[in-house]
């Protein structure tokens, strides 16, 4: 680690190094920048203001729900409110958050690489994620949709009366930069890891997005084919769908399933390996069972594109199919376990930190639990026959998407935070933020669990009245939940002016991303990283500090 | 506020009003106790651990640990196990759901938006109800006019996609009497959340007084009748002639039967096969016969379908009753023909044995049980 150490004596405690961020200022520097990390931040400043716009598409929801009549908005309103809520989250925030984001800023650095393999590219795909993303936002202020982010046809195909092929084409579109992503990651990390970062000596955030990119490349053009056809059968009455053209519905969900459900995997697999490397920095331990945590990423990848007839058991698909399904449903639930598991064993005998990632990693644990172990029942053939479609669903999957995915995101950006920007945010705002929203959190979705399970249908405006106490604590929750995501939001901002400068390594975590400066300098690294040790070797960690402490004294 | 805030009998599961409710809740219970267990068991074992191994300084360098085989097996075998046990007791529920008693009452649904048809055997037709007796396996026979619906009630924790262009299944059995809801649970468009209609259970006596009563009926003729109306009109008959000498097959005796095609395969002419017949003559043709037919797509509509195929059924039964002339019901007519079975024969063989007809009767149903919604 010599090498390492000499390059941390260059850059201890130096006032306005050059970096990635200060190297130049022009507003045309950043938008035709090929730099990772700008990329990187290109992306977290979009799908913040999608997180936004989908957020305040959901206040309005729980705004509605909170009396059974329909009084807030008409149904043509509230369909598309949903929708907007679901697509612009879903394909706008959720698919690009960590990978696009984090993944951008990290991966190359993880790798100990000086960029993504194809940096151009990398460009191209954030104008490509913009342009779909303008388009969306175009659709929306043109009428929206209305046919629910699964697009179901015959409905979507020739019902509705609302702007479903303006929004196809914008999913089309955005697919790309997903496509075009995934082949970057995968190409930078065959190709880019530098001398000694051996496969197995790779970061877990790594397998992680090695796992989501093989996804993204696999499962998104079935997509970009299925939102085509179904473009085709509303403009050109070509009959793929609609039984009435001679087509066949369950046909489209089969295709829509096949991507949408590995794109649950897109979702969390980055959110997984974010929480692997906060729990190895804040316990300063390797993950436990490191080999079976890397491949349980690569088992949930594959085995995710076979489980997709899993959403269609009420849909009159066969018997013996839904049971098959149902089986590798309960299959590739063991990876996820197998995860969990290994995380809290890395816990033991560590050093524990109590700072802000580690809260939101304890936070994830508790609630992917649930998330994942409520995926259990829907995958009980029997059993989903009452909750599909209802507000147990919703629980479901809004406790993986956001007690799993969002909070593993919050979790990476907090950790990473001085990283990417060279500044501390307060510690005691981000426990306290974390801890608001795990409550209001739960007491938004726990509430729709009962609420599924007693038969409230998914998508509907109004209800029978005897539903509306669980409502009402599910929309109270989710002021709580807002004012939760509220707080971060400031105090981060605040911390880019007034924060504390952040040292190359606060968190004393293993990883060549701390061995550079914090915010890391345009070409990564002023030396070229030599790996020579395990994944989380936290002695090396100590050999650094020693060493800088050794300059420090000399100098 | 609603007062249902603060409501004593605050539940967590619906009524159990089938023969499905009670195993399926225990089900349901089964996951969450394990649920519970081991969620509770993960975030203990954190917590304590977060505790125990509390940071006590910056410089503090764990011991390295690398893994165990043994415990990465015991945690990937052991929840593996229960996870095929919990596939058994799913894929055993469902296998019943699928599997409708062959002595069930048939009842026909269509949904179309925003409202749900029911039609039952001897003709008696409903918008937004279903009325049906105890204690009595009932199967619907659904498909839809338009776009994807699903036919869901709760209280007896079934529900089955209504999809277009093809018949899906569900039954239930009701134990117990009452008013339940009954809800569009796939997105429908516009007023799917006003696409709901209340389920009434009731003793076999009540249901059949509803029944001979005329229900909410529109007209009187059972769907066996209109089916053979319709085929008059549409002079199916001229080709498909009865004794088989026509250009077409004959319809006696075809229903559920195994037939060959031309292309050599063999298909059983069921309720799919017939409808796929009527809308697209072309796609399976029976062999020995050419292409002649056209299709009469746009021309019926999915209730008429079902009446036809309600009156080649009847032709499978060699029953005597299909030529007597239908008697129309008027509008304020009163019943004319007195049943000639037994109630409880028509409901054991719901075609064929019917009488003729049912009386109309405009006066909308009242529902024979106090209708307090579970």
């Amino acid at each position: 680690m010599e090498i390492a150490a000499k390059n941390i004596d260059a850059h201890v405690e130096e006032e306005e190094s050059v970096n990635y961020l200060n190297a130049t200022h022009t507003v045309k520097s950043w938008l035709l920048t090929l730099d990772h990390k700008r990329i990187g931040i290109l992306y977290l400043l979009s799908i913040s203001v999608f997180f936004l716009i989908g957020g305040i598409y959901a206040s309005l929801i729980r705004l509605e729900l909170v009396t059974p009549r329909g009084d807030l908005l008409t149904p043509e309103t509230y369909n598309r409110v949903f929708t907007m809520h679901g697509v612009i989250m879903i394909f706008f925030f959720l698919i690009p958050s960590i990978p696009a984001t984090l993944g951008n800023f990290l991966l190359p650095l993880m790798l100990g690489a000086k960029d993504v393999a194809f940096p151009r590219l990398n460009l191209l795909s954030w104008y490509i994620f913009m342009i779909g993303g303008i388009m969306m936002m175009y659709t929306l202020l043109s009428g929206g949709i209305d046919t629910g982010w699964t697009f179901y046809p015959p409905y979507s195909s020739i019902y509705s009366n609302s702007q479903v092929t303006l929004a196809g084409i914008s999913i089309f579109i955005t697919g790309f930069s997903s496509i075009l992503t995934g082949l970057n990651f995968m190409v930078t990390i065959h190709t880019m890891r530098a001398p000694g970062q051996t496969w197995f000596r790779l970061p877990l955030f790594v397998w992680g997005m090695y796992a989501t990119s093989l996804i993204q490349i696999l499962g998104t053009p079935v997509i970009a084919i299925t939102v085509l056809a179904l473009a085709f059968e509303r403009t050109l009455q070509i009959g793929i769908f609609d039984p009435k053209l001679g087509g066949d519905p369950i046909l489209f969900q089969h295709m829509f399933w096949f991507y949408s459900h590995p794109a649950v995997y897109i979702m969390v697999l980055p959110g997984m390996g974010v929480i692997s490397e906060i729990i190895a920095s804040m316990t300063r331990k390797a993950i436990f069972g490191y080999h079976f945590v890397a491949f349980s990423s690569l088992a949930i990848a594959v085995f995710g594109f076979l489980v997709w007839g899993h959403h269609m058991f009420t849909s009159s698909q066969s018997m013996y199919a839904g049971m098959v399904f149902s089986l590798i449903s309960f299959a590739v639930a063991i990876p996820s376990a197998i995860k969990v598991f290994n995380w809290v064993a890395t816990i033991y005998k560590g050093s524990v930190s109590y700072d802000t990632p580690m809260i939101y990693a304890l936070a994830f644990l508790g609630l992917f639990m649930v998330g994942g172990m409520t995926g259990l029942f829907l995958a009980a053939l029997g059993l989903d026959i009452h909750l599909h479609d209802t507000y147990f669903v919703v629980a479901h999957f809004h406790y993986v998407m956001v007690g799993g995915q969002v909070i593993a995101y919050l979790g990476g950006l907090h950790f990473w935070w001085p990283k990417m920007t060279g500044r501390m945010y307060s510690e005691t705002w981000g426990r306290i933020s974390a801890v608001i929203i795990f409550l209001g959190f739960n007491l938004t979705f726990f509430p729709q669990f009962v609420l599924g399970y007693l038969g409230m249908p998914r998508r509907y405006h109004a209800y029978v009245p005897e539903f509306q106490f669980l409502h009402v604590l599910s929309s109270a929750g989710a002021s709580v939940l807002a004012l939760g995501f509220f707080v971060p939001a400031i105090y981060l901002t605040w911390s880019l002016f007034y924060g504390k400068k952040a040292t190359a390594n606060p968190w004393q975590a293993y990883g060549l991303e701390w061995q550079t400066p914090s915010p890391p300098p345009t070409e990564n690294f002023t030396y070229d990283p030599v790996v020579t040790h395990e994944a989380y070797d936290f002695d090396s960690v100590k050999e650094i500090s020693d060493a800088r402490a050794k300059v420090a004294v000399t100098a | 506020m609603n007062p249902v805030f603060l409501q004593a009998d605050f539940q967590l599961n619906p009524t159990q009003a089938s023969s499905f409710a009670a195993e399926i809740d225990l089900f349901y219970y089964a996951l969450w106790t394990l649920t519970i267990v081991f969620t509770i068991g993960v975030a203990a074992a954190a917590g304590y651990l977060m505790m125990r191994y509390k940071r006590r300084s910056m410089g503090d360098l764990p011991e390295h640990i690398h893994g165990s085989l043994i415990l990465e097996l015991s945690w990937s075998i052991i929840p593996f196990i229960l996870a095929l046990g919990i596939f058994a007791w799913g894929a055993k529920l469902y296998y019943q759901l699928y599997t409708a008693p062959v002595d069930a009452l048939e009842i026909y649904v269509t949904g179309k938006q925003w409202m749900w048809r029911a039609q039952h055997q001897n003709g008696v037709r409903e918008i937004n109800e279903l009325h049906i007796p105890i204690n009595r396996a009932v199967k619907m026979t659904m498909t839809s006019e338009d776009v994807l619906h699903s036919y869901f009630i709760p209280a007896f924790r079934t529900k089955a996609d209504v999809v277009p262009g093809r018949y899906t299944m569900t039954w239930f059995k009701p134990t117990q009497t009452g008013t339940f809801h009954l809800f569009c649970s796939e997105y429908c468009g516009t007023q799917h959340s006003g696409m709901i209609g209340k389920v009434y259970v009731m003793e076999q006596e009540d249901y059949q007084k509803w029944l001979t009563a005329g229900g909410g009926l529109t007209y009187g003729m059972t769907p066996a009748k209109s089916g053979e109306k319709l085929a008059t009109t549409l002079g199916c008959a001229a080709c498909h002639k009865a004794d088989g000498n026509g250009r077409g097959p004959s319809w006696v005796g075809i229903y559920n039967t195994p037939q060959k095609l031309t292309n050599g395969t063999t298909v059983v002419a069921d309720d799919a096969f017939i409808r796929e017949s009527v809308l697209h003559p072309r796609a399976k043709v029976l062999a020995g016969y050419d292409t002649l037919m056209a299709t009469y797509q746009g021309q019926v509509s999915e209730e008429q379908i079902l009446d036809l195929i309600a009156y080649i059924k009847s032709l499978s039964k060699g029953d005597a009753t299909q030529s007597e002339p239908a008697v129309l019901g008027t509008a304020a007519g009163l019943s004319s023909v007195a049943p000639t079975a037994t109630p409880a024969a028509a409901l054991a063989t719901p075609v064929g044995t019917e009488p003729a007809a049912k009386p109309a009767v405009t006066a909308p149903a009242k529902p024979m049980v106090k209708p307090v919604v579970k």
